[in-house]
């Protein structure tokens, strides 16, 4: 049977897809954030560590969806997703390969679940779903793996609030392992963290808050699933509210955890970046060394 | 039965939202006000709009159903102009795209400040939130 043997958090912000096509990702600004994902990158290229699917979690940031479709949680089941054109050309990177038989199943199995899935056929992908790959996997010809696009609202208000999305995550889960193929499958969160692109608080990063946010997704998912998105605003800024996106993949690992690694940076462009590897501590594998990674100004007192 | 779920107060909910400073949450309202605005910007993920839209921004924009003040603001490339009449930054990101300017460059010409004094507050860890949090609580 299929399971998810996996959690990854990642930022997306396009500005990460720009260092890497303009050949600036080792220059003194970018270099600490690259060098943070290599251990990632390392260990996923590990073929035990591989996915054949990864479920990625992220949101269209205005792209496929424009003001007259919004659907709160859709799920691409087509056999491949195209990079959209978001303003500068479609990003150079490969097209993303779907796995539609995983996604139709988790569609089912997730509507059967109460979750009612928008199912996506036809659909361009933005930053949010191609900049983790490329954080991830680098600049390969074909990314390795499939991958099930998984875009969720947190655009227009109301998005769905932590409880669900952490729900949801136990129900991709149970989607998953009542699939028969033997798939390794990761679900990736994506987004955050604190950071805000709009109005006169742009700018707004708060460590605190993310540092926080990171410990208690590992270590009690429930309580922190419990915050209102008025936390989420007025702590991390407007555009933090993405952070709700990291509890669908916590929900998919099951109740006790490990962390692989964690990474932390501020500013990648406008916001704090977080990136980490979690897996079911039943099923965990070996803490990257160093486990815990640190740069910019984070390291800031 | 078993007990009803617990709900949440949308009035309340919503309200919260103008207590938070310099922020215009993207609520319904928000929305309806800006459609044409926000679904202008979306025509510009295709070249030839870009294009069209370059040559002569002031009669693309008349193809659109949008207010004068939004018309103004898009001229003017005022960001928070455009948000007051109901723009969405990721909707509004087709157009400072089609300019060849980055988030960081939409997001610095909203704050008052000059793009490399925002650049510098950023790398020094960017705006604390103290103070931030709350207009009525000061927090």
């Amino acid at each position: 049977m299929a399971r998810v043997t996996t959690g990854i958090t990642s930022s997306h912000i396009p500005a990460l897809g720009a260092a890497l096509e303009t050949g600036n990702w080792n220059n003194e600004y970018w270099g600490p954030v690259f060098e943070g994902y290599q251990p990632i990158k390392d260990w996923i290229a590990r073929p035990e560590n591989t996915p054949d699917v990864v479920v990625l979690v992220y949101n269209d940031h205005a792209t496929a969806f424009d003001m007259n479709i919004i659907p709160t949680f859709a799920i691409g089941c087509a056999e491949k997703f195209e990079p959209a054109d978001e303003g500068w050309g479609p990003r150079p990177v490969p097209d993303v390969i779907g796995h539609p038989d995983l996604a139709w199943h988790m569609a089912q199995s997730l509507i059967l679940d109460d979750f009612d899935m928008c199912i996506m056929n036809d659909m361009k992908v933005d930053h949010g779903c191609t900049v983790p790959l490329s954080m991830i996997f680098g600049e390969p010809e074909a990314w390795p793996c499939k991958v099930i696009p998984f875009p969720v609202n947190v655009v227009t208000y109301p998005p769905p609030s932590g409880r669900r999305c952490f729900n949801l995550g136990d129900s991709i889960k149970a989607a998953v392992e009542s699939f028969p193929e033997d798939l390794n499958v990761h679900v990736w969160g994506t987004g955050g963290m604190s950071h805000q692109l709009q109005g006169p608080r742009a700018g707004l990063i708060n460590k605190d808050f993310d540092l926080n946010f990171i410990e208690q997704l590992i270590d009690d998912p429930e309580t922190l699933s419990k915050m209102p998105h008025i936390q989420y605003l007025r702590e991390s800024g407007s555009e933090g509210i993405e952070l709700v996106m990291w509890l669908i993949m916590r929900g998919a690992l099951g109740d006790k955890v490990k962390d692989l690694y964690r990474f932390y940076h501020i500013p990648a462009s406008n916001t704090a970046l977080g990136a980490l590897i979690l897996q079911p501590e039943a099923t965990a594998g070996e803490a990257l060394e160093p486990r815990s990674v640190m740069s910019g100004h984070s390291l800031a007192a | 039965m078993p007990d009803k779920k617990e709900r949440i107060d949308i009035h309340k909910y919503l309200a919260e939202f103008e207590d938070i400073p310099g922020t215009r949450v993207f609520t319904a309202q928000r929305a309806r006000k800006g459609y044409h605005l926000n679904q202008f910007a979306m025509s510009l993920m295709k070249d030839e709009n870009r294009q069209r839209f370059l040559a002569d921004e002031k009669a693309y924009l008349d193809e659109w159903d949008l207010t004068d003040a939004a018309k103004k603001a898009v001229l003017a490339r005022d960001y928070n102009g455009m948000i007051d009449e109901g723009g969405n930054i990721y909707f509004l990101s087709k157009l400072f795209s089609t300019d060849r300017k980055s988030f960081q460059f939409a997001a610095g010409s909203m704050t008052g400040m000059t793009q490399e004094e925002y650049a510098e507050m950023m790398l020094k860890g960017g705006r604390s939130p103290e103070g931030q949090r709350s207009i009525k609580g000061k927090y």
